[in-house]
């Protein structure tokens, strides 16, 4: 019977190629979620490899600026390399090492996936080919040269649109070619049953933290979470362990583009409709006739036409609220951030900065806001460079 | 006898995919109609999608011209309406679940029967999730393929006890295309399949000649060829009725 089931949404649309491998996936990972020796080399290298706990900083002068919530930031972008993406890599990684996987493959969007996927393969000792849309490897140049550096073989990808979605399929269709002694690395809480409660599982730690720090210094839970959703892992990593507070709002921050109005966006929740692709039954951008829409984002890594299918049942049921942000507003809250914080977030990131920024003048001083920084922009300086006219040469 | 049986019942079977509307719904017909009088034993009718994850270049590239020039799933509804009026062929859907869902999968299963589609094949619903599709193909008589693939193993018993009209064997790993070498692991999966069923098995993914066609006729009791096909449409565009004609003679042939 279909597994992995969020209300209507998730499932395990994938070919039949690929049944047995996502089979044995799930019964691997329900094997070693409880063991404590898995476990324990996990926490290790979380602890003295990616550097977790990640801070929860008190953005005491950006609270001053807007006159509103008290407003912390889940410092995500100080994890090595740089962006949560490690937290599931190193997972899915030190996992596939025990299904005795010899090689891992991954799609990535800005980078930030296939940059800590090379890292994890690096150090694990595995083979590494990471799949990167055409498009996304000439705005992010750097991270295909670090992930090189790495030691990952980089496939550019040159069909469809040539970004996040493409890499997707180009990756599924090698998983396709390759299955025996290779797995798949899926970055966001996307995809076929079990990727969506695997990669949530090993990003739940962010909220759990986030609650705890949370309760040493304010002796209370928060008001309301934000983070920036594409496929939606940073989202439910930090929602997850708040679902069952109903105290706190849950705010995921999509890519709204140009505006959910005009046909350049990638705001799926605002725009999309109900559908069954990369593997799983959720919200995406497409036409009446369900060809998969071509969508826009400033953000390579928000520049997907899907969402994760737990988030999708959180707006379902209204545990979760989703609001569109579009490019101006990002680089807006990506430069304010910078000058008012020092901190110089992920474009991605940036989008819910600038929410953050509407939403804390909206609330009481007595009030508490955390918004995930959940990577680092240094990737993003010279693509803001060329969308503010300035040519920089990376 | 319906229409599937009739596929198999005059010896080994011929299958050619297709994808409507490249390069245009109007050769498409024309396609279908002379693919028909030339032996093809069931013609499988891509309706392009966007994103086609299960196929290798060629037929991904067919996708893109079929849309690109307009191709929709109603247009190619109309299309076949019209090839039935002097063809009865039998004839199956190969497309996505997004397609079928997002038209509506009663109202897509409904047409299918009005204007008679004998099966339709999903690659991306495998037996777990046929559920989304097999009360509607019952609902309407259209006969859901399932397919098995080489990884498929200890899975092989269950979808062929359930399976209906053929099954898809899926001859080698990875997405559609042409390919040199096909493995023997294909002849295993069909000899299993018939301890379960006795129930036709048509081998596709990767035979294009036809000596491979010949080889796999002597287990199969059909072959299908997609990227082959799709391959000299994509080269000789509008003139690719005469080329396609002669290859599927040749193939349907060389397994007789």
């Amino acid at each position: 019977m279909s597994n992995g089931h969020f209300g209507i949404h998730g499932g395990q649309y994938i070919p039949e190629t690929l049944m047995n491998a996502v089979i044995e996936l799930e019964e691997a990972y329900n094997h070693y979620k409880n063991d404590p020796g898995f476990q324990e080399e996990l926490a290790e290298l979380l602890r003295n490899y990616a550097g977790r706990p990640s801070l929860l900083y008190f953005a005491a002068k950006m609270t001053g600026d807007l006159k509103g919530a008290k407003i912390y930031l889940k410092r995500e972008d100080l994890n090595h390399t740089g962006s949560h993406k490690i937290n599931n890599v190193l997972g899915q990684v030190l996992l596939a090492k025990r299904m005795g996987k010899t090689r891992v493959i991954a799609e990535t969007g800005a980078g930030q996936h296939g940059v800590a996927t090379a890292t994890a393969a690096a150090l694990i000792g595995m083979a590494c080919e990471i799949f990167m849309g055409k498009e996304d490897t000439d705005r992010q140049r750097l991270n295909v040269y670090r992930m090189e550096l790495l030691g990952a073989k980089v496939h550019a990808v040159t069909s469809g649109t040539q970004t996040l979605k493409d890499a997707v399929n180009e990756t599924m269709r090698e998983w396709t070619k390759r299955v025996a002694d290779t797995h798949y690395v899926l970055g966001s809480v996307m995809g076929p049953h079990p990727f969506p409660i695997m990669v949530r599982d090993f990003q739940s730690l962010i909220g759990r933290e986030v609650k705890q720090q949370m309760l040493q210094k304010e002796g209370r839970l928060p008001d309301a979470l934000l983070a920036c959703v594409g496929g939606g892992s940073n989202a439910m990593g930090l929602f997850y362990d708040f679902v069952k507070d109903p105290g706190v709002r849950l705010i995921g921050c999509e890519a709204a583009g140009r505006g959910i109005d005009t046909a350049e966006t990638a705001a799926t929740m605002a725009t999309g409709t109900l559908g069954i692709f990369h593997g799983m039954k959720s919200y995406f951008c497409q036409d009446q006739y369900g060809q998969i829409a071509p969508v826009y984002s400033i953000s390579a890594g928000l520049d997907y036409p899907g969402v994760g299918p737990e988030h999708a049942n959180l707006r379902d049921t209204g545990r979760a609220e989703y609001v569109p942000v579009t490019d101006d507003e990002a680089v807006e809250a990506f430069e304010y951030l910078s000058r008012t914080e020092g901190i110089i977030p992920a474009i991605e990131s940036a989008h819910a900065v600038a929410y953050a920024r509407k939403l804390a003048p909206t609330m009481g001083k007595d009030q508490i806001l955390v918004v995930n920084l959940s990577g680092r922009g240094d990737k993003d300086v010279a693509a803001i460079a060329r969308y503010r006219g300035e040519q920089i040469d990376e | 006898m319906n229409k599937l049986q009739q596929v198999f019942a005059g010896g080994k079977a011929f299958i050619p995919f297709i994808t409507a509307g490249d390069p245009s719904l109007e050769i498409t017909e024309q396609l279908v109609l002379q693919m028909a009088e030339a032996g093809a034993d069931l013609i499988e009718l891509g309706i392009p999608f966007s994103d086609p994850i299960a196929e290798g270049p060629v037929i991904q590239e067919a996708d893109n011209r079929a849309l690109a020039g307009g191709a929709t799933t109603d247009k190619i509804f109309s299309m076949v309406e019209s090839i039935r009026k002097s063809c009865q062929v039998p004839l199956a859907f190969m497309t996505y679940v997004n397609p079928i869902f997002t038209y509506g999968t009663d109202k897509f299963m409904k047409k299918c029967k009005e204007i008679g589609i004998d099966a339709v094949i999903v690659p991306d619903v495998p037996f777990e999730e046929k559920e989304e599709l097999l009360p509607f193909c019952s609902k309407y008589d259209v006969t859901l393929i399932s397919m098995i693939a080489p990884t498929s193993n200890n899975r092989i018993r269950m979808i062929a006890s359930e399976a209906q009209g053929f099954i898809y064997c899926v001859s080698s790993m990875g997405v559609t295309g042409v390919r040199q070498e096909i493995g023997n692991d294909v002849e295993e999966m069909i000899k299993l399949v018939k301890e379960v069923k006795d129930i036709p098995c048509a081998i596709g993914f990767g035979i294009s000649t036809p000596e491979q066609a010949k080889q796999m006729a002597q287990f199969a009791d059909g072959v299908i060829v997609g990227s082959a096909i799709v391959k000299i449409i994509g080269q000789y565009g509008v003139d690719c009725v005469p080329q396609v004609v002669e290859y599927v003679r040749s193939m349907k042939n060389s397994i007789k």
